[in-house]
């Protein structure tokens, strides 16, 4: 029985019979005689006073029983109702029940629920859109990124890679690669040069900053690079922004550069030949010219002398011209542009700044020019203009076709005669179209392109313009273009921003956490088991894990020529023939290029001893020694399942729910092996080991680690 | 009777060279230095084929050669243009704009002779 009713009980049956009792007793003390014979009449009657004193006791003690269930026991029922609508079940409601006051309560609660509830969902709806916005925006810059002509890097301070585009990839090949640093392509020099620049540039002037810089890659090639800050943002928003990393804007200019050097070739003939062959010339010219006496023969050579030099300068400025007309004219930047579109262009100038109706006929769509586009469309209006202001023309047609190098742009009126005189006074005039004028004239821009325009009657009814310039090739459809389509909805495996949120590069790896180190995952197929009998290598594997996230873009697979025979049961089991590595290059060629792939990454493999064992074998040959921290699956599976039978890789792939998809090829293993390390790195975080020497030291302790080859 | 030859060039070296050459073959020669000369010389000297030059004082050749063809009288005139530049687009619009032919500098003396006789 619950002390608080116990309690009720006794303060009712007090209330109920103590004031009796008390005046009992204060009568009984001021009785007379006579008074006490009349009270003892009393008496006898005594057990029904009592009676229905109890009575009445329990009919109290049934209603404060009664309204404790209701006002005392409700409430407490409400308030744990309440802690689970708190909680646990957030669509839990009150239940309404018991007297009106304590319904009123319960609905009260339940409307404070539906409120609280409908808040709820509103503020998880924003942050469901906000984080549907952001990834895409990340989708769209990478998109974007991966479109561009240029090719972009972004990297943190410490030249961390943290994004690129696939621009990037074709110009520097494998040294690109997330999480990988810029220094492997870029001299540490000239970034760290730059930056200070950038740097100093911002303590001046509070826009961003860039700095430029010419640079070559292992292959020769010679880059333009401009460097960009990415600012930090800061926790209060106040000071000077810090510079977190940069971005590297880089052309490919070997080609330019290339041609400059052709052009430079071309003036050196001219003038210096020239001079040498003007020199013959005038000495033969003046020894006949001084010697009126010469004898015949003597006449002869000097004319014979005369007469070859001044074919080998026609012939040679003749071949001057042909070969290099283009690049010795074409000093203002002209761009590749498809024709079609910078007449469409030019019509819709026309017909927004002219209010004249134009037409397209016959448009070569596969025909590419090289053109300033801006005043070459300027051009083309302003003829427009004066078309229309002087001969009130009312329909202008374009037509564009090709002749060998030339393009033709041609702009045809019907009906209308206009001066031979008009279009040469025009070319010299200033080009001016409404409000907007250029200071070039039409002739510059003409010239600019190494081009002609005229005016020519078509036909009785019909004249037209045209301006000539040059073809340019139809750019190479896969050259710049990623090799498959980008899907908006996922995010291209180049390209991760967490990365900007990496820690300080500067202590040792061992102290890292797992889950921020970059791996090479790899593995290699082999002629046999025993490297110390000869087996060799004969395909080497490899992935890189980057922020938790394997890419498969960034692999690594080779073929190996063994210079040994086979074996049958090996070709059994990983499928490669004899055919397959005859070519292949042997191992001293492919280690270099593996050992660059798997810079500045910690190494991981199954059964890790066997692939390092043919590895080092190799060392004394090659020069080529793997230092790396290196990381066994076999080891770490045994760490973290002690009590499991077996850790062959497709055991632990199977416990683990890793898919077994192209096992027995290198590349197939490695990114199997790929897989299952990412997953036993949650379940070792899980067992407290995080970084990288708890790993190392966990691994260290198993059995299987007395395992050697 | 010998054709009219109208030699119209702004260099006097040149000049020296083309006159000598064509009286030579026996063509009855005149000579202008700049486009608007030219237009004049042609209507006093009506000549059977003009030498051209292209870059000119005053009219350039381009211009000449649009004028001449303008005119109907003179439908018959042969133009042979001379010019320093022989650039693609140039020659396009040499031909284009009615020259008969189209000769670049430095140019050898006998094939000219050679083209300017198979066109008269």
């Amino acid at each position: 029985m619950n002390p608080r009713i116990l309690a009720a009980a006794l303060a009712l049956a007090l209330l109920m019979v103590g004031p009796f009792l008390a005046m009992a007793a204060i009568l009984s003390a001021e009785m007379n005689e006579a008074e006490r014979g009349a009270a003892e009449l009393l008496l006898p009657r005594l057990p029904l006073g009592a009676f229905l004193t109890v009575i009445g006791f329990l009919l109290g003690l049934r209603m404060i029983h009664l309204l404790f269930g209701q006002y005392v026991l409700g409430p407490m029922k409400v308030a744990e109702q309440l802690r689970l609508m708190l909680g646990a079940n957030r669509s839990y409601r009150v239940a309404a029940e018991g007297p009106p006051e304590m319904r009123e309560l319960a609905r009260a609660a339940n409307d404070l629920a539906a409120q609280r509830d409908a808040l709820l969902a509103d503020v998880e709806a924003q942050v469901l859109a906000a984080r549907a916005k952001v990834e895409e925006e990340r989708n769209r810059l990478a998109a974007l990124m991966s479109e561009l002509a240029q090719a972009v890097v972004v990297c943190n301070l410490d030249g961390r890679i943290l994004l690129y585009n696939q621009r990037a990839r074709s110009l520097f090949e494998t040294s690109v690669g997330l999480g990988r640093s810029i220094f492997s392509i870029l001299e540490r020099g000239q970034i760290a040069h730059a930056l200070e620049n950038v740097r100093q540039r911002m303590r001046k002037v509070s826009a961003g900053a860039t700095a430029n810089f010419i640079a070559t890659t292992a292959a020769g090639r010679l880059l333009r690079v401009q460097m960009a800050a990415v600012l930090g943002a800061l926790p209060g928003g106040e000071g000077a922004p810090e510079i977190t990393g940069y971005v590297l804007t880089v052309d490919d200019i070997t080609a330019g550069f290339e041609r400059a050097a052709a052009r430079d070739r071309v003036l050196h003939a001219l003038t210096d030949g020239s001079r040498a062959a003007l020199g013959s010339i005038r000495a033969a010219v003046e020894m006949l010219r001084d010697s009126p006496g010469m004898a015949e023969a003597e006449r002869e050579r000097f004319t014979g002398v005369i007469g070859d030099e001044v074919t080998a300068m026609s012939q040679r400025l003749d071949a001057t011209m042909g070969e290099f007309a283009d690049s010795l004219k074409t000093r203002w930047p002209l761009e590749d542009v498809q024709g079609a579109d910078l007449v469409e262009a030019a019509r819709r100038r026309i017909e927004a700044r002219l209010g004249l109706a134009t037409r397209a006929e016959a448009l070569d769509d596969g025909l590419w020019v090289r053109a300033d586009s801006f005043s070459l469309i300027h051009a083309i209006t302003f003829l427009a203009a004066r078309l229309q202001d002087e001969y009130g023309i009312r329909e202008l047609r374009f037509r564009l076709s090709s002749e060998g190098r030339m393009a033709f742009v041609d702009m045809i009126w019907p009906d209308v005669i206009v001066s031979t005189e008009a279009l040469f006074n025009w070319e010299l005039e200033p080009m001016t179209v409404g409000e907007e004028s250029n200071p070039l004239t039409l002739r510059d821009v003409v010239d600019r392109h190494g081009g002609e325009v005229w005016h020519q009657r078509e036909s009785e009814r019909a004249a037209f313009f045209r301006v000539v310039l040059p073809v340019a090739a139809a750019p190479e459809p896969s050259a710049a273009r990623p090799a498959q389509p980008l899907r908006a909805s996922s995010r291209p495996e180049f390209y991760d921003f967490d990365l900007f949120h990496r820690g300080d590069e500067s202590h040792a790896l061992d102290d890292r956490r797992l889950a921020d180190l970059a791996f090479t995952v790899f593995d290699t197929e082999t002629t046999g088991l025993e490297p110390s009998k000869g087996d060799e290598i004969i395909q080497i594997g490899a992935v890189r894990i980057v922020n938790g996230r394997l890419l498969p873009h960034e692999s690594f697979e080779q073929l190996v020529d063994p210079r040994r025979p086979l074996s049958r049961e090996g070709t059994a089991i990983h499928g490669i023939t004899a055919e397959m590595l005859a070519g292949q290059p042997v191992i001293s060629e492919v280690l270099p290029r593996f050992h660059r792939f798997c810079e500045d990454t910690v190494l991981v493999a199954h059964n890790a001893a066997f692939d390092m064992r043919f590895l080092q074998l190799k060392e004394a040959a090659t020069g080529i020694r793997f230092t790396q921290p290196l990381l066994d699956t076999l080891l770490l599976s045994a760490v973290a399942h002690p009590n499991q039978e077996s850790h062959a890789l497709e055991d632990i792939a199977a416990r683990l729910g890793v898919p077994l998809i192209g096992r027995h090829t290198a590349l197939g293993d490695a990114i199997v092996t790929g897989e299952v390390f990412l997953r036993l790195v949650a379940l070792l975080d899980g067992m407290g080991i995080h970084t990288l020497e708890q790993a190392r030291e966990a691994a260290r302790k198993t059995f299987y680690a007395k395992v050697t080859y | 009777m010998s054709a009219r030859i109208l030699i119209v060039d702004d260099e006097p070296n040149i000049v020296v060279s083309l006159e000598y050459l064509m009286k030579k073959e026996g063509f009855e020669v005149a000579v202008a230095a700049d486009g608007e000369a030219a237009l004049a010389q042609v209507a006093a000297f009506a000549p059977d084929l003009v030498l051209l030059d292209v870059m000119m004082p005053k009219k350039s050749g381009f211009e000449v050669c649009q004028q001449l063809r303008a005119d109907p009288a003179r439908a018959g005139l042969r133009i042979v243009m001379l010019t320093a530049k022989g650039r693609d687009a140039e020659v396009a619009k040499g031909v284009a704009l009615g020259a008969d032919a189209y000769v670049t500098k430095p140019f050898s003396t006998r094939e000219l002779v050679a083209k300017v006789k198979s066109l008269l």
